[in-house]
């Protein structure tokens, strides 16, 4: 009879009463997420504290969820946001649709547009899952652990380095946002999260250019 | 002095009703908790300390959720169901000897609800009815998996009654009683006293090695306690013999059309019967309320019952190990269990234990027969299913994978 299998599969489930819980408790403990954990964006800044984004709406376009919205604007002699010619007016990343692929991500040309490793993303409305350009811009430029752009070698401590990246200590440049011109924080033609009346309407974000 | 009597039993009742529950409510957080342990998860923990309180809530939450029927379903039966399903399950606790006994003000009490001279047979008659509250639960929904589930659970718990009823009978013929408190009474004391091994001079020195053991049934009863472990974990509808509320198949069986304070009802039921069920197999094969042999003690009347909870809870971990452990059976494999393994091993160990105990046959005769048929009943279990061994297809050494030759895979 399967008496020995038995008896295995019952010391099996004994022994793991006295093994190591794979779960916490969450809300006071918490797991450190691997460095490269993609959680939710950050904008970068140059070291002279101009904004990395160029406007450019690539990663809008790359975007398979459609959560992505720029409004690109000219810089301006007296107003100068970027080192480019052109300067993101609006950028909103709707969290009710990212399903954090990266690809943004990779399409940024300048490095503008990061992944932190929060996760803890959660709120008590559609609307406030919606981040806006001054919730997304750090005030400092970020310092990343590994180089980027750059094969990492095969004996690459990935694990040991904490959050994949940290800001940097010097004081942050203080650059005002841009107020001028923009309209309100949701114009961004987000259809279902803007207000409830047409909040499960299938209509995207898409313009017609 | 009537007047005692009628407030002494009232107390026992509302003691033993408070009991049962609380035990049961302790249980569902035990159950969640070494489950959970089982699995390498923490389990419960939000409500009171280590998660203590966590039945608590579901319990409030359930009482205050709406109880839907559905539009097909019979209200009178759709309501009664629940309740017929919990109610033997509690009654069942009454012939179960929880302690020994305490004497207040004059008056012996003992710690039985009442001692009936037919307990086990009491017993059987309750679990029986608790199949009535599922099968007229799964009728009663008007809906189809509910149906299904509920003929299931009268298969099922019909065909392992009669085990489970069968694997009893061999301790009542050790005993010689139906009274679960007389049971008890006959397992105290040491394995060396038992005088079956009288003027046998080896069993005797070897019962005198062993006089640390209690003198509980389980020693010359095990094979029979085997059996009814295994049926009464079929009758209380748990894993690995939940096919009648197997989620994967019948979404829930009987109960998938329950909700509120009477899906709680059910719950409760269930988890009342795995109680009742570890508290007869402690009594029948465990000495009941009885402790180790050298506790020669103080304190005695709350350390019985000490012993006694400590057993059931022994057992009811058993039970959840078997919930995480154990596949459910297919259905087919369930009746063949039932039918063809337990019940005939059930008839012969039944066999052995009278004439063992026939004191008109010589003793040696006796052990003579005890020893063959002892032996016929582990061969015979341990045959296993023929089915089973001319399913496994011997298999050819193909060496190491991937096998590739200059033929490309070999086949």
């Amino acid at each position: 009879m399967a008496i020995p299998e038995l008896a295995k599969g019952f010391r099996m489930v004994l022994r793991h009463v006295f093994r190591r819980k794979e779960t916490v408790a969450y809300p006071e403990v918490r797991r450190q997420p691997f460095p490269r954990f993609k959680g939710r964006h950050v904008l970068d800044r140059h070291p002279d504290g101009l904004e990395k984004c160029i406007g450019c709406e690539l990663c809008a376009g790359v975007c398979p969820a459609d959560a992505i919205y720029v409004v690109g604007a000219a810089n301006t002699p007296e107003h100068r946001f970027s080192p480019g010619e052109r300067y993101a007016q609006i950028y909103q990343i709707n969290y009710l649709r990212c399903i954090f692929c990266g690809l943004c991500v990779e399409a940024c040309p300048t490095e503008a547009l990061l992944m932190s490793t929060e996760y803890e993303i959660s709120g008590d409305s559609r609307a406030s899952l919606i981040y806006t350009k001054d919730q997304l811009i750090v005030d400092a430029p970020i310092r990343r652990h590994w180089p980027t752009r750059k094969e990492l070698p095969p004996d690459f401590n990935i694990t040991g380095g904490g959050l994949s990246f940290t800001e940097v200590e010097r004081p942050p440049v203080p650059i005002p946002l841009p107020t001028e011109g923009v309209s309100g924080p949701f114009e961004g033609g987000w259809s279902g999260e803007r207000d409830t009346a047409s909040a499960f309407s299938d209509r995207g974000p898409r313009r017609e250019d | 002095m009537t007047w005692a009597f009628v407030v002494i039993a009232i107390a026992k009742t509302i003691a033993a009703f408070v009991l049962l529950l609380g035990v049961t409510i302790l249980l569902v957080w035990f159950e969640r908790k070494v489950i959970a342990d089982m699995q390498a998860r923490i389990g419960p923990n939000r409500w009171g300390p280590f998660g203590l309180l966590q039945t608590l809530a579901d319990g409030i939450k359930l009482f205050f959720k709406e109880g839907l029927r559905p539009r097909p379903a019979d209200p009178w039966t759709f309501a009664i169901a629940p309740v017929a399903a919990m109610v033997p399950s509690l009654l069942a606790f009454a012939v179960v000897p929880f302690g020994h006994e305490v004497t207040i003000a004059g008056h012996r009490i003992f710690w039985t609800l009442t001692d009936l001279n037919i307990g086990i047979l009491y017993f059987l008659a309750m679990g029986s009815l608790g199949v009535y509250g599922i099968v007229l639960a799964g009728w009663a929904s008007g809906s189809k998996y509910p149906l299904l589930g509920g003929v299931r659970s009268s298969a099922q718990m019909i065909s392992y009654e009669i085990a489970l009823g069968l694997s009893i009978v061999p301790v009542i013929i050790a005993s010689g009683s139906l009274s679960t408190v007389s049971i008890v009474a006959q397992q105290g004391g040491s394995i060396a006293n038992v005088n079956a091994f009288n003027g046998i001079p080896v069993l005797e020195t070897i019962a005198h090695w062993f006089r640390f053991l209690p003198n509980w049934y389980i020693w010359s009863q095990w094979p029979a306690f085997i059996l009814f472990m295994i049926a009464g974990v079929a009758e209380t509808n748990r894993a690995p013999f939940d096919l009648p509320e197997a989620e994967s198949e019948l979404i829930a069986g009987y109960h998938t059309e329950y909700s509120g304070i009477r899906f709680a009802l059910f719950f409760l039921g269930e988890y009342v019967h795995m109680v009742v069920i570890s508290a007869i197999g402690v009594t029948l094969w465990f000495g009941g309320w009885h402790g180790p042999v050298f506790w020669h003690g103080w304190g005695d009347w709350l350390w019985p019952f000490v012993w006694f909870m400590v057993k059931v809870t022994i057992f009811l971990y058993t039970f959840v190990w078997l919930r995480a452990t154990l596949p459910r059976l297919r259905y087919d494999r369930l009746m063949w269990l039932g039918w063809k393994r337990l019940l005939p091993a059930a008839l012969t160990w039944i066999v052995v234990t009278a004439v063992v105990n026939t004191p008109d046959i010589p003793r040696y005769y006796r052990f003579g027969v005890f020893g063959i048929l002892f032996l016929m009943v582990i061969a015979w279990i341990g045959r296993g299913d023929p089915r089973l061994r001319e399913a496994v297809v011997p298999q050819r050494h193909l060496g190491p994978r991937p096998i590739t030759t200059s033929r490309g895979l070999d086949s």
